[in-house]
């Protein structure tokens, strides 16, 4: 097991280079530059702004130049944010993104498969039916619609909370959390629902029903490990996607987090923008697939003693 | 918070004497919470570009020359300046009250280093063009000649000197820019790029940079440094990044701003029945049009034809329908609102729509289309809603009257700009410009022979002759008349398809009161106050700020 871990994580570097890779030679090859606008630059100015974030070198020598830049863990200097650098932008955003899709993600898994094994367990009856009649609509009725809907009921008509903004108050997490949270936990119920019932109707669930162990036990010790299986390898991308922070989110509720500086640093050509939080994100995405098969293995025995998965 | 009783409505504003608000009329909070549309790219004047960082630049800092509410040039740092008969040089007398607000004096040394920082090719301003009219700018831009040769001198403590190119009538207007405002060099020197952050800024304006945090909010507390700081009312700005505008609208309706940085697209109807006092719109310094590629055929050498589609546009169903913010028809390049300019109006724009329509479908004709054999081509735009809706518009409106068969393209704004600027895929596009000073030469400079904004591939000597004259100018009314005849020689050849002229469109708090709209879209929050509401009758100012309604003789 440690051994495999160690391999799994020192092949975190080639997958990581080709990552930076790629993703540079794919922002160079997006038509127009950084400092490209309507209001065309002098070419006098254009040429001191190269200069300075040394876009006039030949592509290769910017390719190394960054490489040895990341290998010592800085960024660079932001094209859009002069201001800042990087590291201090991804610094900033990252406790947010962080706080806001964790909160997420623990609310979503906890309600998710508490709904899915009550509807498991109560199948094909009003209960499930209503269950996974809302699991539907929260998965078919995208964020961007329900988070005006929640914003003008509770915050502008009804005023508890705030429409928009992010000071670090529970106030202030409420409605991205939830709304964040919506979509997810309706998915991790049906599939919970799902797998639940698959393993209630197994061989090994009769045996125990058999033995005469009451329901609650069978469903605690016997039914409820691997019914989670599936909703664990969901979690890892599910997890990287809400840590990462949704744009769609942070754009609706003004929360100053990771996902808008993907959109935006794409959108502006900010080169070193773009590649920290690229590589950033590959980072997490890894590391949390890692985990997740970590705790895969531990669930599930098949997989923690056969290394060939 | 500023705004909680935002419907409320306001006192009656008495003004004293000499202008200002009496007391009793104030507010006992006077906190700004503005939208600013998006976060600032930079807090370091020089640079600075965009309109955010503007913003909140012009509250922070005060360059030699200001605008008053409604937007004419005032005195500012300089309380006095002396313009040479050749126009050529101006010589600034600065106040000698002028203090950075770390107590420091303003001096013409600090105008001096700042002009040279922002010309200086290390520092890679992207707005440095602002200063082109400055002798030897271009030169030190260049790296070709040393800082010290840029044509700036301080003369004495208090007395600068500025050396010109060309007389530059809207250099006046260009000083009120950000690229040209005095850094503290002591502070620059010290904490570099960091020079902008909270505890590290040291400005001169009315008011000093408190807080940033990053995409939340931006405070600014009134500098009591400031030469003018007992006449400045508003205590606190905070300026607020949300790009999301029906966020913003949303935030404004539950009293968290008195200031949006504009409205939704598509609610005007809604806005104005249910905020008629809160909806603010006004005209701004900018034309909204379509550019024909003049390199690319069928464009090339027909101005007939690009002028039947210049007529064939009902101009007012399109600003009423589709643009539906008020934006005003236009038939020239250069918006109304620049003072002592008035564009020539081609005579068609006097002429009904039928009429228009007629003379569109005879032109068409006589560029050899007909029904048979329509008129093909694309409509290139950038992504965006009002783009979107216009260009649909524009092309139906083609289509309906004569007939054109024109494809819809559009591309991410960058990816635009560069099939713009190439000159090869385009043939007619989106296009447009919002001037930073009100000068016609900015809208006309735009159609020069090689200009980099030139993306119609217009060229015409007589036209660049013209261009040169006016640059070297200093006789207003000649100078007037020279750009008159200029646009009247581009409208003739119709390199473009005018639409409208650009609004600015705003939600604000009813009780903010002391600015006005102007064509610049320029706003000092140290103009502006908050009323009392109506039936808030307790005392808002506390005696010993009473006195600061007398007003300095410096600022005549």
């Amino acid at each position: 097991m440690a051994r495999h871990s160690l391999r799994r994580l020192l092949g975190l570097i080639p997958t990581l280079l080709m990552l930076i890779t790629v993703a540079f030679f794919l922002m160079r090859v997006a038509p127009g530059g950084p400092f490209d606008s309507e209001k065309v630059l002098p070419p006098e100015i254009e040429a001191n702004l190269n200069a300075k974030y040394h876009l006039d070198e030949p592509l290769l020598t910017q390719y190394f130049r960054y490489l040895g830049q990341v290998a010592t863990l800085d960024f660079g200097p932001s094209f859009q944010y002069k201001d800042w650098t990087v590291n201090e932008l991804i610094a900033q955003g990252l406790p947010i993104s962080l706080t806001v899709g964790l909160t997420a993600m623990i609310l979503a898994f906890v309600l998710g498969t508490l709904l899915g094994i009550a509807a498991a367990l109560r199948q094909n009856t009003a209960v499930d039916y209503s269950l996974m009649g809302f699991a539907m609509l929260g998965i078919s009725i995208p964020n961007f619609v329900i988070a005006p809907i929640l914003i003008l009921l509770l915050a502008v008509y009804a005023g508890w909370l705030p429409a928009g903004g992010w000071d670090w108050s529970i106030a202030s997490m409420v409605l991205p959390v939830v709304t964040l949270a919506l979509p997810v936990t309706a998915y991790i119920a049906r599939l919970t629902r799902a797998s639940m019932i698959e393993v209630l109707n197994s061989n090994f669930i009769r045996t125990a029903r058999a033995k005469g162990l009451p329901e609650s036990t069978v469903i605690r010790r016997h039914a409820l490990r691997p019914a989670l299986l599936p909703v664990i390898s969901f979690l890892g991308p599910a997890m990287a996607g809400m840590i990462s922070g949704s744009v769609v989110i942070e754009r609706i509720f003004s929360i100053p987090g990771l996902g808008s500086y993907f959109v935006q640093g794409a959108l502006n050509r900010d080169y070193t923008l773009v590649m920290g939080v690229v590589i950033f994100y590959g980072v997490l995405i890894i590391v949390l697939n890692f985990l997740v098969d970590l705790i895969y293995a531990w669930l599930n025995p098949k997989v923690r003693y056969d290394e060939k998965y | 918070m500023g705004g909680r009783d935002r419907h409320v409505r306001p006192v009656e504003l008495i003004l004293t004497e000499d202008g200002r608000p009496v007391p009793s009329v104030l507010a006992q909070v006077q906190e700004l919470h503005r939208n600013n549309g998006e976060e600032p790219q930079t807090l370091d004047p020089h640079l600075a570009e965009g309109l955010p960082s503007a913003h909140i630049l012009r509250d922070l800092f005060e360059g030699l020359t200001a605008e008053s509410p409604e937007g004419r040039i005032v005195p500012g740092a300089a309380i006095r300046w002396n313009i040479s008969r050749d126009g050529k040089t101006y010589t600034f007398y600065l106040r000698r009250d002028a203090l950075w607000s770390n107590g420091d004096p303003v001096t013409a040394e600090d105008f001096v280093y700042g002009l040279r920082r922002s010309a200086s090719p290390a520092t890679a301003s992207n707005y440095a063009k602002a200063l082109l009219p400055i002798a030897n700018a271009a030169e030190v831009l260049s790296g070709d000649l040393p800082l010290d040769e840029l044509g700036v001198v301080a003369m004495d403590e208090y007395t600068l000197q500025i050396s010109m190119r060309d007389p530059t009538p809207y250099f006046l207007a260009l000083l009120t820019h950000p690229v040209t405002y005095p850094v503290h060099r002591a502070s620059v020197l010290e904490h570099g790029s960091a020079f902008s952050r909270p505890g590290n800024l040291i400005s001169n304006g009315a008011y000093i940079l408190e807080d940033w945090v990053l995409r939340t909010r931006i405070d600014l507390v009134r500098n009591e440094n400031y030469w003018n700081a007992e006449n400045v009312i508003l205590e606190k700005v905070s300026y607020y990044p949300f790009e999301d505008r029906s966020t913003a609208l949303k935030q404004f309706r539950a009293g968290k701003l008195d200031w949006t940085f504009t409205v939704p697209n598509n609610q005007f109807k809604w806005l104005r029945k249910h905020y008629p006092d809160e909806l603010v719109i006004s005209p701004w310094l900018g034309s909204y049009y379509f550019g024909f590629n003049l390199q690319r055929e069928p464009f090339i050498e027909n101005p007939g034809l690009r002028r039947a589609l210049a007529l064939a546009i009902d101009r007012d169903l399109l600003t009423e329908k589709v643009a539906q913010f008020g934006e005003q028809p236009s038939y020239t390049l250069v918006p109304p609102g620049i003072r002592d300019y008035v564009s020539p109006i081609p005579e068609w724009a006097e002429w009904t729509q039928a009429e228009r329509n007629t003379e569109a479908q005879r032109l068409y004709a006589e560029a050899g289309y007909s029904e048979d054999n329509p008129l093909r081509f694309e409509i290139r735009y950038d992504t965006g809603q009002t783009n979107k809706k216009m260009a649909l518009a524009v092309s139906s409106l083609w289509k309906q009257v004569l007939g054109v068969q024109a494809t819809l393209v559009t591309e991410e704004f960058k990816v635009f700009l560069q099939n713009r600027e190439q000159k090869v895929l385009t043939q007619v596009f989106r296009a447009g410009w919002i001037s930073d000073y009100a000068d016609a030469y900015s809208f006309l400079n735009l159609f020069r022979t090689g200009h980099g904004g030139n993306d119609y591939g217009y060229s015409n000597s007589l036209y660049d002759a013209l261009l040169n004259e006016i640059a070297a100018e200093r006789i207003p009314s000649r100078r007037r008349r020279l750009m008159f005849e200029a646009e009247r020689v581009l409208l003739a050849e119709t390199p473009f398809v005018p639409v409208y002229t650009y609004v600015t469109k705003r939600m604000v708090n009813p009780r903010l009161k002391g600015w006005q709209s102007n064509v610049m879209d320029h706003h000092y929050s140290k103009d502006m106050f908050f009323l009392k509401a109506v039936g808030n009758e307790t005392p808002a100012v506390e005696p010993e700020e009473i006195s600061a309604v007398e007003l300095e003789d410096t600022v005549e």
